[in-house]
């Protein structure tokens, strides 16, 4: 086999976004995707900035997005190869997967560094 | 020598139970997909001025918004039950030479989530 | 005992003739309905009683020679330690292995199995054997602990039948072999971890696995399998990126 293989990198990403996804998705997710629009609570939004503008925020933001976004890709490629049986199409499916990550990445790069 | 090789399904893991269960856990990775693109628009939201956040607020308000925000919510809730389920199994933690048995490592990851889950909500809400 | 011999039980039993049948078919068999007897003693009392051609595969009868694993109303299961009264009313289906070739009736082709558990090394493997007069290699209780739920696999292959990313993909080195090198790997008088890396941690080895943890619910010896590739990919993710870091690190083995 090649020791250069990239499978053990996009596992330790895969794990380790599993593992800050399952930690913090649910809480961010009550709180934004529903107790606040169900007007279960309402911060301000001059509150909401000053979170949003700490150095540390958006540090965790950033690292929680990158990683839950290759957590999704090994886990989505998986998922097509052996659920839909399209390991025949690794190729598009790896681009589509990893190189959606990166983007996904480079976006929440660019949208936390400019709050 | 003729042999029978028996034919593999597509939908294969309509078969077992706990094939339907595995496959509804790696889904929940797409709701995970899902919040981080939700989370990127609540934060260009925010960062774009009160009214954006405004009006953030009230799109994610809609029936449908929400609808789906409920779902990706069951599906994250499984990835958390299953990924704390498992990770003893992943590794195995010493502690003075000893091995530390599976609940506490389990137990230790749901108390690490609620300690964290608090701070969040602290830090939101206050 | 005629009291008992009056209560019966269905096995519904797939049959297949090599050369003669495209596909398995189920024959259906009357067998009694006893206490103490497991599927394989209907199947036994089916082949002494009712029909002789009927094939399967046993030896034991006693849940360690791993020969009997077949697919018991769609589970893989040992058929000496499956037992009839628990399926009762019935009818009981009972089926080859899933994900194997069917070679007749309820035997199949284990040679893929055979072909790759070598390939692990899974045998003690010591860099310079220490003279005999020097006695035993010790090991305490906790180094014991640390392997020996693996050690208790019998290839019986349940854990093959259960995967579907084996029945996905054929080449993949599949739940008991790669426990079995871990066997080896967590043993402290064994030096052969190098050695098993290649394969262990190459496209058709851990890499392939997505814990599904089937291997692990249906092993009749209670050994983990998807636990020992997930503790394995662990540890070559570590290891991989510590070479990266430190590219001169690496043993020279």
């Amino acid at each position: 086999m090649n020791r250069r293989s990239p499978e053990p990198f996009l596992w330790m990403l895969f794990s380790s976004g599993g593992m800050v996804a399952a930690l913090m998705v649910p809480i961010l997710l009550f709180l934004f995707g529903i107790a606040i629009p169900l007007d279960l609570w309402s911060p301000s939004h001059d509150h909401l900035l000053a979170v949003l503008r700490n150095p540390l925020t958006r540090l965790v933001l950033f690292g929680l997005c990158a990683l839950a976004l290759f957590h999704w890709a090994h886990r989505f490629r998986y998922t097509l190869y052996d659920g839909l049986q399209l390991k025949r199409y690794a190729v598009p499916i790896v681009v589509l997967c990893y190189g959606g990550a990166v983007v996904g990445s480079v976006i929440a790069a660019g949208l936390l560094l400019t709050v | 020598m003729s042999v029978y090789q028996r034919p593999i399904h597509l939908l294969w893991w309509l078969e077992r139970r706990a094939y339907v269960l595995f496959v509804l856990r790696e889904l929940s990775s797409v709701f995970v997909a899902w919040f981080v693109v939700f989370l990127l628009l609540l934060v260009n939201a925010i960062s774009d001025g009160a009214a954006s956040y405004q009006r953030f607020v009230d799109w994610s308000g809609q029936w449908w918004v929400v609808a789906i925000n409920v779902i990706a919510m069951v599906f994250v809730l499984l990835h958390v039950v299953t990924w704390f389920g498992l990770a003893p199994r992943a590794m195995a933690i010493k502690v003075r030479g000893r091995r530390v048995p599976a609940r506490q490592v389990v137990a230790a990851h749901y108390l690490a989530w609620l300690v964290l889950s608090a701070v969040v909500a602290w830090l939101v809400l206050r | 005992m005629a009291t008992e011999t009056t209560l019966e039980i269905t096995l519904e039993v797939a049959r297949y003739r090599p050369g003669v049948d495209t596909e398995p078919t189920l024959q259906s068999y009357q067998v009694p309905l006893r206490e103490h007897w497991a599927i394989l003693d209907g199947l036994t009392y089916v082949k002494d009683h009712l029909d002789g051609t009927l094939s399967f595969r046993w030896s034991c009868r006693m849940g360690i020679c791993g020969s009997c694993g077949m697919t018991v109303n769609g589970e893989p299961q040992l058929s000496c330690a499956t037992f009839l009264t628990d399926y009762a009313p019935g009818p009981i289906r009972v089926e080859p292995l899933r994900n194997f070739p069917v070679v007749r009736d309820l035997v199949v082709d284990i040679d893929d199995f055979m072909t790759k558990l070598p390939k692990v090394t899974p045998w003690l493997v010591r860099e310079v054997q220490s003279p005999v007069e020097d006695g035993e290699y010790l090991q305490t209780p906790e180094e014991l602990d640390e392997y020996q739920q693996y050690s208790m696999c019998i290839n019986c292959m349940l854990c093959y039948s259960a995967c579907p990313v084996y029945s996905l993909e054929p080449d993949f080195l599949g739940p008991a072999a790669i426990a079995l090198a871990q066997r080896y790997n967590l043993d402290s008088r064994d030096e052969g971890a190098d050695e098993r890396r290649d394969v262990l941690s190459s496209p058709e080895g851990i890499w392939a696995c997505t814990f599904v943890g089937e291997c692990s619910a249906v092993c009749p010896k209670g050994v983990d399998p998807a636990g020992a590739i997930q503790r394995y990919k662990l540890t070559a993710a570590t290891e991989s990126i510590k070479e990266l870091l430190m590219p001169r690190s690496r043993s020279r083995r």
